[in-house]
């Protein structure tokens, strides 16, 4: 018999009367293992996957005045299974609080069929830093079936809806969509002083979107290229 | 059952909308080396299709959808900031939004011209209004319905391109309408599913992206000498 996780963990932080930020909660559910650091709270996977049929769900809460950094400390590689795999985050992030959320990439293997949903709430006054990272298959073997959607809103106004189907490989390789790519990225900045001019390089875009906000997009033929590129765009964003 | 002509209008490359300014990003495609041929045209035109393509399409019919509601009601010009936001925060791009914006506003301008009707007053109010919004407003002046608005958008979304493929690359017309013919099932299939969208929430309208299509939008602005502007 199969056995497939349900799992919700939960982040809150908050700002105390002294001004330091103090996580309220933090709580660890199945695969996903939650280490506080001082620098940043951690996801610890804490068995393989997600696998077909895994749903996993992540709240992040960053209350009024506080900031929360989210990292992990491997990639995930999803996997196949009986079922579509799920991952959910979503994120509430209040007036002058800042998150920033940089997980390491997802590698969609061979066979998978997963589905990553994003939500992020941001209150006027908010800013965010979001890195996604995603990985066409181990070396060598095509990936699997993928769909990843990031829904932002700033003060209940769209700001962001972005979504990436790869539902075969022939879309995959469409010289629209991602060419010959096997890597591809984006890093979200939202907030005040950002870049207002767009920049192009190859396999890069830094888009000043029409709120305030700046989307970087990269494709890479592997993950170093990849990550190299959306640190060389971050930082044509914060000029 | 007749087609009817004042949606064939709108469907008509020929119309005096500016749309043969347009490449879609093939141009910039061309110029990177993504499209070289036929094969790789088509590979273009499906990806181009099942993204921008069905995001637009579901745009124009929810903007056809939202017409005929605001007709019935009196006015309800709130709806179009909204579809406005959603058409904005499903294109990264600044060159796209302006590509989209611009081309918006010659089709609103030829419509209005060749046939004045009301709805698309309400739009006039915008200084250019999304190319998939006036669309679905012109659609729903002339008649047809959301599910017509989709059919015509998504259609769009491939001819164009095609034609300007054409005439950049200097490929086969023949081999071009023949790889276009054999879409035809696939531009179908995502105008029914762009039209599903039309009069459900405008925040869960497919957001579909294609990351190298941003990327060469933006590179295009760059590079000299351009035949499209976009």
């Amino acid at each position: 018999m199969t056995r497939h996780y349900t799992a919700h963990a939960a982040v809150r932080a908050e700002r105390d009367g002294a001004g330091r930020v103090r996580l309220t909660r933090l709580r660890s559910d199945g695969p996903y293992a939650l280490r506080a650091t001082p620098d940043a709270v951690h996801l610890v996977g804490a068995a393989a996957g997600p696998l077909g049929g895994d749903e996993l769900n992540l709240d992040l809460e960053v209350a009024a005045g506080a900031a929360l950094a989210v990292r992990s400390v491997a990639s995930t590689l999803l996997l196949p299974g009986p079922g579509e795999s799920t991952t959910r985050v979503r994120a509430a992030v209040g007036h002058g609080a800042h998150l920033d959320l940089a997980l390491e990439p997802a590698v969609a293997a061979a066979g998978c069929r997963h589905r990553a949903v994003t939500d992020f709430a941001l209150e006027a006054g908010a800013t965010l830093r979001w890195r996604e990272e995603l990985v066409l298959g181990r070396h060598g073997e095509p990936a699997g079936r993928y769909s990843g959607r990031v829904d932002v809103t700033v003060g209940g106004r769209p700001l962001l809806r972005n979504e990436l189907r790869l539902p075969d490989p022939d879309l995959c390789t469409s010289g629209a969509v991602l060419g010959d790519a096997r890597c591809t990225g984006n890093v979200l900045l939202v907030g005040p002083g950002l870049a207002a001019e767009p920049y192009a390089a190859d396999g890069l875009a830094v888009m000043p979107l029409a709120g305030p906000g700046v989307l970087v997009t990269a494709l890479a033929p592997d993950s170093a290229t990849l990550r190299r590129r959306l640190r060389h765009g971050e930082e044509r964003a914060r000029t | 059952m007749l087609l009817p002509a004042p949606l064939l209008l709108l469907a008509d490359s020929r119309l005096p909308a500016g749309g043969h300014a347009h490449s879609g990003g093939l141009e910039p495609a061309a110029a990177a080396g993504a499209v070289t041929d036929v094969p790789t045209l088509a590979g273009f035109l499906r990806g181009r299709l099942a993204t921008t393509g069905l995001v637009t399409a579901a745009l124009a019919a929810a903007a056809c959808a939202h017409t005929a509601r605001a007709a019935a009601d009196h006015g309800r010009a709130s709806g179009w900031t909204v579809l406005d936001a959603e058409a904005d925060a499903r294109t990264p791009s600044p060159a796209q939004r302006r590509a989209s914006r611009s081309q918006g506003r010659s089709l609103l301008r030829a419509v209005r011209t060749a046939s004045p009707h009301p709805a698309l007053d309400a739009l006039a109010a915008f200084p250019a209004p999304h190319h998939p919004l006036v669309l679905g407003a012109a659609v729903a002046a002339a008649g047809g319905s959301p599910a017509h608005a989709a059919s015509i958008s998504a259609y769009g979304a491939v001819t164009g391109p095609a034609s300007a493929a054409v005439r950049l690359l200097a490929l086969d017309p023949l081999a071009v309408h023949r790889a276009l013919a054999e879409l035809a099932p696939r531009v179908d299939a995502v105008a029914a599913e762009a039209g599903g969208f039309a009069g459900g929430d405008p925040a869960a309208l497919p957001a579909a992206s294609a990351p190298a299509l941003d990327v060469f939008a933006e590179l295009h602005l760059r590079a000299e000498p351009r035949l499209f502007e976009s």
